[in-house]
């Protein structure tokens, strides 16, 4: 089998980067830009583009670590719930209890990740497929955010607050800034480091990949607390953003998350995926949003199109692998 | 791992179906249980109307949980079937409203299901993309391709005799408590005794050996995507039927409620085991748990952490259970 691909790509006429998932989703994209700017004048701005960042912050923080997530193989169905259960506690916790502001953020992050290591924990220990038990915690933390609220916002923050979702810092959405320095953090780490090798060793092959001694579990332990951890700040984000708490925030967000790691390249099968790709995929699911948005389509006509997309690219995807493989 | 777990429960024929019987048999007595500690406790709770309503109200889940059980068992998820019950719930009402003849209507239901389910059985099985990515996408095409259609606009004026909740077989017997238990009895029967619905099993428990016997996987599958949708058809009905009113949008983490009647039935994630009976059994309790939050004075906004307790529980229940029997 792996000899196979060597006279096959010889034949190509097209150099092999060009057929690069990521390659030929940054040509989609800048053909969209284009496109969309020429259609409509608000588009193609520096303020729309910026906004558009801002927007898709909340999505992006999460999608880093679902990226390694997938890459391992694995999936997360309960980022959305996880962040409603950490709004939730972060109101509650300042309104309720009385916490100081800064303690209730680091209150809500830690409950993001725990309920993130909850997930790790019983998939690695007891091994529950990731699917079943992401969809289990998909419903019990949206539980607990909605018995612990009883459906009742909580709004009136303090004004310091709404800095890190409705501010700007040099000249840049203020939320950008966490997202693109985790965006370098986990670019770095998944292509510089042993433990972003080891995760594309457990997509390719979990069984070799603990016969070669690598901490298989205690790797996918730190990815899906990871996970929780993040989605706990993308939270916060968003709390700061729209300035009030319900229980319903970060409902499926699972999807967008998902479509813009796939779209990114990210094979769900496991083995195949990078940071790169998903950042690309971010900008494609946030470009489609508002992209529909400004020629008139509504913002629930527009899952159907991300539901399309999902779909379409991994047929795509897994087509193009299966060419690569030769069979 | 898995090959050895499923060795393992293949040794001991006669202790699998012991083990399953009494998932069965537990799920019996919570019921039972949980009426009698409510009733101790509020005796409203026993009241024949409240019971019967418990029943009437959810006979379309544990009808739903039916065909979902069919997809857990031959190994792949589906994440859409609510979405999917809203949208033919209100192509339903809509066709009833505007003067189709009403058997047309509900005829419309059954078959927009079968087709939307083999369509995405066909994607799964044939174009090989996980269960869960076909059925993600189409959860969110269905669901905001319903509320752009229809605005959220509710149906109302619905004719009489569209109502098929309302029957009553004898005098007595609602027609949904009767549709689930019928449905209940012949797809266990079907499942346990024809060929085809042994394929069902051979193909989540052991693709490979399956494929070896002569069963078609593919084929299998869009079977029982096919089925799936006509019991997400059926259950639709009766759905739209039990109120006056059909919402047009898609109900809320129904899909949830249903995994959680199959799974908690004692249909294994790890595909190849479980049966309807169970997931029939535990789509009632877990109604009931629902009302009895209600009259022991709990708020009803915790029934989802409920439900996800629950599958949590089961999961990792079965999976322990498997690896002892693995290890036996």
């Amino acid at each position: 089998m792996s000899e196979i691909p060597l006279p096959q790509a010889a034949k190509r006429v097209v150099p092999w980067w060009l057929l690069r998932h990521e390659t030929m989703l940054a040509v989609i994209l800048l053909i969209a830009l284009i496109v969309l700017g020429g259609l409509n004048s608000r588009f193609l701005t520096l303020d729309n583009l910026l906004n558009q960042g801002r927007l898709t912050t909340e999505v992006g923080l999460i999608a880093l670590p679902m990226t390694f997530i997938i890459i391992t193989g694995g999936i997360d169905l309960s980022v959305g719930s996880i962040v409603g259960l950490c709004a939730i506690l972060l109101g509650y916790s300042w309104k309720v209890f009385g916490f100081p502001l800064p303690l209730a953020i680091g209150f809500s992050l830690l409950v993001g990740a725990a309920a993130g290591f909850l997930n790790g924990i019983v998939i690695t220990r007891v091994k529950v497929p990731p699917l079943i038990m992401t969809i289990a915690t998909l419903a019990l933390y949206r539980g607990l955010a909605e018995g612990i609220s009883q459906a009742r916002s909580v709004r009136g923050y303090p004004e310091w607050f709404y800095f890190i979702g409705q501010e700007n810092l040099f000249g840049v959405p203020a939320q950008l800034w966490l997202l693109l320095i985790a965006i370098v953090i986990s670019a770095i780490v998944l292509d510089r480091t042993t433990f972003g090798r080891t995760l594309y060793a457990i997509g390719n092959n979990e069984t070799a990949a603990r016969f070669s001694g690598l901490p298989v579990d205690r790797v996918k332990l730190i990815i899906y607390t990871l996970s929780g951890l993040m989605a706990g700040l993308s939270a916060c984000v968003l709390v700061s953003r729209v300035t009030t708490t319900r229980s319903d925030m970060g409902i499926g967000y699972e999807l967008d998350v998902i479509a813009a790691v796939v779209l990114g390249g990210t094979s769900i099968f496991g083995g195949v995926g990078t940071i790169w790709g998903t950042v690309v995929g971010l900008a494609m699911i946030q470009l489609l949003k508002n992209g529909l948005a400004l020629t008139g389509v509504k913002g629930d006509a527009t899952i159907v199109v991300i539901g399309a997309v999902l779909i379409f690219s991994t047929l795509v995807a897994s087509s193009l692998q299966r060419r690569r493989d030769g069979v | 791992m898995t090959t050895a777990t499923l060795a393992g429960a293949e040794a001991n024929p006669r202790r699998r179906l012991k083990v399953l019987a009494s998932q069965e048999a537990l799920l019996a007595i919570a019921v039972i249980g949980l009426a009698i500690a409510v009733g101790l406790y509020n005796p409203r709770f026993l009241a024949a109307r409240n019971l019967s309503d418990v029943l009437l109200g959810n006979a379309y889940i544990a009808v739903a949980a039916v065909g979902m059980s069919m997809v857990i068992v031959s190994g792949n998820i589906d994440i859409s079937v609510g979405a999917l019950i809203g949208v033919l719930a209100t192509i339903s009402g809509t066709l009833a409203v505007n003067g189709a003849p009403i058997v047309v209507a509900w005829l419309a239901a059954l078959v927009a299901g079968v087709l939307v389910m083999a369509l995405q059985g066909v994607i799964i099985a044939y174009l090989r993309i996980p269960a869960i990515v076909v059925t993600l996408g189409m959860l969110s095409i269905l669901k905001g391709g319903l509320i752009s259609v229809t605005g959220g606009k509710w149906i109302t004026d619905l004719p009489h005799s569209f109502h098929l909740a309302d029957i009553e077989l004898f005098g007595v017997l609602p027609f949904p408590v009767f549709l689930m238990i019928v449905v209940t009895i012949l797809a266990a029967l079907w499942m346990r005794y024809s060929a085809s619905g042994r394929a069902i099993y051979a193909v989540g428990g052991n693709a490979e050996a399956a494929r070896l016997c002569g069963i078609s996987q593919p084929r299998t599958i869009v079977m029982v995507f096919a089925l799936h949708g006509f019991f997400a058809g059926a259950a639709a009905l009766l759905y739209a039927t039990q109120l006056r009113v059909i919402q047009s949008t898609v109900p809320p983490n129904l899909e949830l409620t249903i995994i959680t009647a199959s799974v908690v039935g004692g249909v294994s994630i790890l595909g190849g085991v479980g049966t309807v009976i169970g997931s029939t059994l535990a789509a009632v309790l877990i109604a009931e748990i629902a009302s009895a939050l209600v009259f022991t004075d709990v708020s009803p906004y915790w029934i989802r952490a409920v439900q996800g307790v629950l599958i949590l529980v089961t999961v990792i229940a079965d999976i322990l259970r498997r690896r002892r029997m693995a290890g036996a």
